[in-house]
């Protein structure tokens, strides 16, 4: 499904944040990118998207090569892709509801899909309550769900979260975790980025761990070894 | 259905950052009542002009014994052998002299003069004015002066009248130049101040902007309802435009007409209706959405 084929990146400053990194992630799988922080798992992650260019190499999703595809193409391939991160990226001036609603409303869903889908989403994360809020009344935590909550409602192919529990204590971490995990049964691609040892070892799927660029580790059901 | 999900947009963030709504607002307002303030002086600035070129005239005097068919042939010919004359107005002796009195009706010393002379001593002539500059002036001067009227003309006052003729024009054409000069100043730094304030707007949501396109919008379901802001912003601004400028236009007429008798500033409001109109639309609407759709395409680039 998505696939790195000797991708190195370096950035105009000179920093080499990747070198000659391949690997492949199937559907369905639940893969734990691990790393310290600097390792370039940020960087991962934006090449997927195609936020960033690979300076050598080529990233594939779905057989599409991201870097050469339209403008166009890529924004279709970002529907399919549900992300998460640490600083939440929400929409500050969209409520709670419309922070959901406008993915919906992206993918051209009708006002009646809208209507009955947010609250739902919304009650299930438990943020039924705040929908009129805006982000910046939420505590960490809640924007974190309602991150969540955002990646999971236009049903995407691909979770991609990066560091999403970087900025939360332990019960809203294994909130969020525990809602990766269920997402990931229903059939779903799951691409975690973290370097929080205790959430990857009890996951007990496959880790890639990264050190200063490279990939020194891929295993099946991997523990975090730094 | 698209396009009511950008209309609401634009009118949630228009609504949710009233401040800097407010501020663009002012802003176009005032930049479109300085563009239409702008027309309105280019209007009054060739109404004087026009005015003052309309007062330099080139006259030929012709001699008293001159038949009127005579007079009347040379008006043909010039009318014939020039576009650039405007007008032609043959003045006979009689109403030359009746012209006189009438200006001196309240002073004897002239009448008493009159009688002196015991004759009709005014020359029938010409008063020739022309669409332009000094050089038409004087093209005519010279078909005046040709030998086959030598015997019906007594003099042409152009020469006379050339220094005076070519300063008035130097002055008339360094008012416009300074106008068009000052007006295209004055435009560039209202378009620079709303530039700024559209960017200033459009930044506070770069943040957002770019999330949006990392959610996988499309360019247009971003853009449009910053350009429809714009519009917005411009439309209400028009409407307060149109209004002050309606009542400056009417408050102020009856002042102008003191300093500029013959000029209407409420007459060239209404008969400029349409194009202040469009002056004051394109100048907030146009010039706001346009300039949102191009500021926002920095963000668009993620």
């Amino acid at each position: 499904m998505i696939k790195f084929d000797k991708v190195t990146k370096i950035y105009p400053s000179g920093d080499i944040v990747l070198q000659d990194v391949s690997f492949e992630v199937k559907k369905g799988e639940f893969v734990s990118i691990v790393g310290k922080s600097g390792a370039g798992k940020t960087t991962l992650i934006k090449l997927i998207l195609g936020l960033e260019e690979p300076t050598y190499g080529d990233v594939f999703f779905e057989g599409q090569n991201i870097h050469t595809i339209s403008g166009e193409a890529l924004q279709e391939v970002r529907r399919k892709i549900g992300s998460i991160y640490q600083d939440y990226k929400l929409l500050p001036q969209k409520t709670v509801y419309e922070n959901v609603a406008y993915i919906m409303e992206i993918e051209g869903k009708t006002n009646e899909e809208i209507e009955t889908q947010v609250p739902k989403v919304l009650e299930i994360i438990g943020l039924k309550e705040k929908m009129d809020n805006f982000p910046d009344e939420l505590s960490g935590g809640e924007q974190q769900r309602l991150a969540v909550a955002r990646a999971l409602v236009k049903h995407p192919d691909v979770i991609v979260a990066d560091e999403p529990t970087g900025n939360l204590d332990p019960y809203n971490t294994y909130e969020v975790i525990a809602l990766l995990e269920r997402v990931h049964k229903s059939g779903k691609t799951v691409i975690l980025c973290t370097h929080d040892k205790e959430i990857v070892n009890k996951l007990q799927k496959r880790v890639i761990t990264i050190e200063n660029g490279r990939v020194i580790r891929d295993e099946e059901k991997g523990r975090f070894i730094i | 259905m698209n396009f009511n999900r950008v209309l609401h947009f634009a009118f949630a963030h228009f609504y949710r950052n009233k401040g800097t709504s407010v501020a663009a607002i002012f802003i176009l307002t005032i930049t479109t009542l300085l563009i239409t303030g702008l027309f309105f002086m280019q209007g009054a600035s060739s109404y004087v002009i026009s005015e003052v070129q309309n007062k330099i005239d080139i006259t030929a005097y012709f001699k008293a014994d001159a038949s009127e068919e005579a007079i009347l042939q040379v008006r043909k010919d010039l009318l014939e052998k020039s576009q650039a004359i405007k007008n032609i107005e043959y003045v006979s002796k009689e109403s030359a002299l009746a012209d006189f009195n009438a200006k001196h009706a309240d002073d004897p010393t002239f009448s008493r003069a009159l009688t002196e002379v015991g004759q009709n001593p005014f020359l029938p002539s010409l008063n020739i004015v022309t669409n332009g500059d000094t050089s038409q002036y004087e093209s005519i001067a010279t078909i005046l002066q040709q030998d086959q009227y030598a015997a019906l003309i007594d003099k042409v006052d152009f020469s006379e009248k050339k220094d005076t003729i070519e300063k008035v024009f130097a002055i008339t054409r360094g008012i416009t130049r300074f106008g068009v000069v000052l007006g295209i100043v004055l435009l560039l730094i209202a378009i620079l101040v709303v530039f700024n304030t559209i960017k200033l707007i459009v930044e506070n949501s770069g943040q957002e902007i770019s999330t949006m396109r990392i959610v996988g919008a499309s360019n247009w379901f971003i853009r449009a309802p910053f350009v429809i802001q714009g519009v917005i912003f411009g439309a209400i601004s028009f409407v307060i435009c149109f209004i002050m400028t309606s009542v400056f236009a009417y408050a102020l007429a009856g002042g102008l007409a003191i300093i500029m008798p013959g000029f209407s500033l409420s007459g060239y409001f209404i008969s400029n209706l349409l194009i202040i109109i469009a002056i004051q639309l394109l100048a907030g609407m146009g010039l706001a959405s346009l300039l949102s759709f191009i500021v926002v395409r920095k963000y668009l680039k993620v």
